[in-house]
C-alpha cells in the first residue's frame, strides 16, 4: 500500500471546554486508512473515539492538525460519508425502505425514484431484510433495525463508512450475526471503514488493522495488523493466532488505562 | 372495533348523566341549587335559536384564536427549540405571562381595542392557549437526539432540510398532545370575554343573561353546550392527529 491513504489524520489535537474546565481529548493523533481497508479503533472509555468519528465526518473541526479525505482537507460535512451509530436512529414515521432511501433524497436529488428504491431494496435483501421493506422500525427487532441502519449508511455508496459502536447494544448472538453480515456487505459493496468498538473480538474479526488509542488525551498507541486469510468464520476467533492477537490488544488496553 | 370506539365513550357519558340525575333526585335539590339533566333539554329547546347563533359565535372565535395560537406558538416554539439563548431568554417571560390570571387581562384588552369585540375575544382565546403549543414544540425540537441531526448533517443537508425531514415530523406527536390541551383552554378564553365583557355575543353572554334572570337550568344547558363543542373540537384534533402523526400510535399489545 504505497498509494496515498483515503483517510489521513495528521497531528490532530482537540480540547473540549466544559463547565469544569478544559478537557483535552485528542493529543497529536496520527491515523491513516487506505482505500478498501477496514480499520477498527479500540481504547478506554472516554478517550475521544466518538470525537474522532465526528472529525472525519466533518461535523467538527479540530483545534490543531488536519483531517484529509480523498486528498481533500475536511472542513465541513461531505456527502461521501456514511454513518451508523449504536442507536440505529431510524425515523419512526417512515417505512424501513423509506428510511434506507433517506440519504439519497439529500445527496442524489435528481436520481429517479425507481432507481433509489431498487438500490435500497437491493441492500435490504443483502442484509436479510427482504419482506420487511414496508414495516415500521418499531415492528422490527434491535438487530434488524441495526441492519436497516447499515443499509442507510451504505445506500449512497459513500467513500467512507464510519461505524460508532453499531453493535454495542445488541445481544451476543445477534452481534455475531451482524459481524457476518458486515463481511457479506463488504464482499458485495467494497468500502473503506472505520469502526469504533469496545469489543476486541469484534475488532479482529472485522478489521484489517486494529488501532489502540491511549488514555485521554489520546493518540494512536499501538497498531495491530490482523492476518486472517480467506473468508473469516467465527471459528477463526478461537485459533492460537487469534488468541495471541486478543492477548496483545488486552495488554495494550491495560497500558492505555494506566494499569500495567 | 369502530363500534367499540363509539359505544364506550357514549356509555360513559350516559352513565355520568344518570349519576348526576340520581344525585339531584336523592338529595331533592331544587333546581336553583343544582339543575338535573332532565331539566336541561327543555331549557335548551326553548332557546334553541339562541343556542345556534351564540354557539356559532363562540365556536368560530375560539377556532380563530386557536389558529393564531398554533401559528404563533409554533413560531415561538421553533425559536426556543433551536436556540439555547432564546430559550433561556423567553422561558421566564412566557411562564410569567401564563401565570397572570387571564380574567384580569380582559379589561385591559377591552380598553386597548374598544368595541372590537370579535378581536378581543379571539385575542383572549389565543393568549390563553398558545403556551402549551410553544412549550411542546420547543421541547420536541430541543430534545432531538444529536444522532438524528448528525445522520443528515454528515451528508451536507441544510438546516431547513433537517427541520423538514426530521425535526418537524418528530415533533408532531408532542404538538398534537399540546393542541388537545389548547383546544379546551381556548374555549375558556373565549368565554372569559363573553362573560366578563358581554357584548351580546356568544354562549358566555347567554350564560350571563341566564344568571341575571336566575334561569338555572339554562345556565347548566349553556355549560353542557360548551362541553359538547369542546368535545367536538377535541375529536377534530384527534382526527388530524391520526392523519399526520398516526405512526406514533403503537399497535395494542
Amino acid at each position: 500500500m504505497t498509494d496515498k491513504p483515503l483517510i489521513s489524520i495528521q497531528a490532530v489535537s482537540h480540547t473540549f471546554h466544559t463547565d469544569s474546565g478544559p478537557l483535552p481529548v485528542l493529543n497529536s493523533l496520527d491515523l491513516s486508512v487506505h482505500k478498501h481497508q477496514f480499520t477498527a479503533v479500540v481504547g478506554p472509555s472516554g478517550c475521544g473515539k466518538s470525537t474522532l468519528t465526528r472529525l472525519i465526518a466533518g461535523l467538527m473541526k479540530p483545534d490543531e492538525g488536519e483531517v484529509w479525505l480523498h486528498g481533500e482537507r475536511v472542513v465541513s460535512p461531505r456527502a461521501t460519508v456514511g454513518m451508523a451509530f449504536q442507536n440505529p436512529v431510524l425515523l419512526e414515521w417512515r417505512s424501513i425502505l423509506k428510511n434506507v432511501m433517506l440519504p439519497l433524497e439529500i445527496v442524489a436529488g435528481n436520481m429517479p425514484k425507481r432507481e433509489r428504491e431498487s438500490r435500497a431494496r437491493y441492500l435490504l435483501k443483502l442484509v436479510g431484510l427482504e419482506g420487511f421493506e414496508d414495516k415500521r422500525p418499531s415492528e422490527l427487532s434491535g438487530g434488524m433495525r441495526q441492519r436497516a441502519s447499515l443499509c442507510r449508511a451504505l445506500v449512497h455508496k459513500p467513500d467512507v463508512l464510519i461505524l460508532d459502536e453499531p453493535f454495542g447494544a445488541l445481544d451476543a448472538f445477534t452481534r455475531e450475526d451482524l459481524w457476518q453480515t458486515m463481511h457479506t456487505l463488504r464482499e458485495q459493496e467494497p468500502f473503506t471503514a472505520l469502526l469504533i468498538t469496545h469489543d476486541l473480538r469484534e475488532s479482529i474479526f472485522l478489521a484489517d488493522e486494529v488501532v489502540v488509542m491511549s488514555g485521554r488525551p489520546a493518540n494512536a498507541q499501538y497498531v495491530l495488523p490482523v492476518h486472517m486469510p480467506g473468508k473469516r468464520t467465527l471459528e477463526d476467533l478461537y485459533t492460537p493466532e487469534a488468541t495471541a492477537m486478543l492477548a496483545t490488544l488486552r495488554q495494550q488496553i491495560q497500558i492505555a488505562q494506566g494499569r500495567s | 372495533m369502530h363500534m367499540r370506539q363509539i359505544l364506550i365513550p357514549l356509555s360513559a357519558i350516559a352513565l355520568f348523566l344518570a349519576g348526576w340525575e340520581l344525585l339531584v333526585w336523592v338529595n331533592q335539590w331544587p333546581n336553583y341549587k343544582m339543575a338535573s339533566p332532565s331539566d336541561l333539554w327543555p331549557a335548551f329547546w326553548k332557546f334553541k335559536e339562541l343556542f345556534w347563533t351564540y354557539g356559532w359565535q363562540t365556536l368560530w372565535r375560539t377556532v380563530a384564536g386557536l389558529m393564531l395560537a398554533i401559528v404563533f406558538g409554533t413560531l415561538i416554539g421553533m425559536i426556543m427549540g433551536f436556540s439555547r439563548t432564546m430559550r433561556d431568554a423567553l422561558y421566564p417571560l412566557l411562564v410569567g405571562f401564563n401565570a397572570i390570571p387571564k380574567a384580569t387581562v380582559v379589561p385591559i384588552i377591552a380598553l386597548i381595542f374598544i368595541g372590537q369585540n370579535n378581536l378581543n375575544t379571539i385575542l383572549m382565546a389565543f393568549m390563553i392557549s398558545f403556551f402549551p403549543i410553544a412549550v411542546s414544540v420547543s421541547v420536541g425540537l430541543s430534545t432531538l437526539e444529536p444522532e438524528y441531526r448528525d445522520i443528515l448533517r454528515s451528508l451536507g443537508a441544510s438546516r431547513f432540510m433537517i427541520f423538514r425531514k426530521i425535526a418537524l415530523p418528530k415533533t408532531l406527536p408532542e404538538f398534537f398532545g399540546a393542541l388537545k390541551v389548547a383546544v379546551t383552554l381556548a374555549f375558556i378564553g373565549t368565554n372569559l370575554v363573553e362573560i366578563i365583557e358581554p357584548h351580546g355575543q356568544g354562549l358566555g353572554h347567554l350564560f350571563d343573561s341566564a344568571r341575571i334572570n336566575s334561569d338555572y337550568p339554562l345556565m347548566f344547558a349553556v355549560l353542557i353546550a360548551l362541553a359538547f363543542m369542546g368535545i367536538l373540537l377535541y375529536y377534530v384534533v384527534v382526527a388530524l392527529e391520526k392523519i399526520f402523526a398516526g405512526w406514533a400510535e403503537r399497535a395494542p399489545t
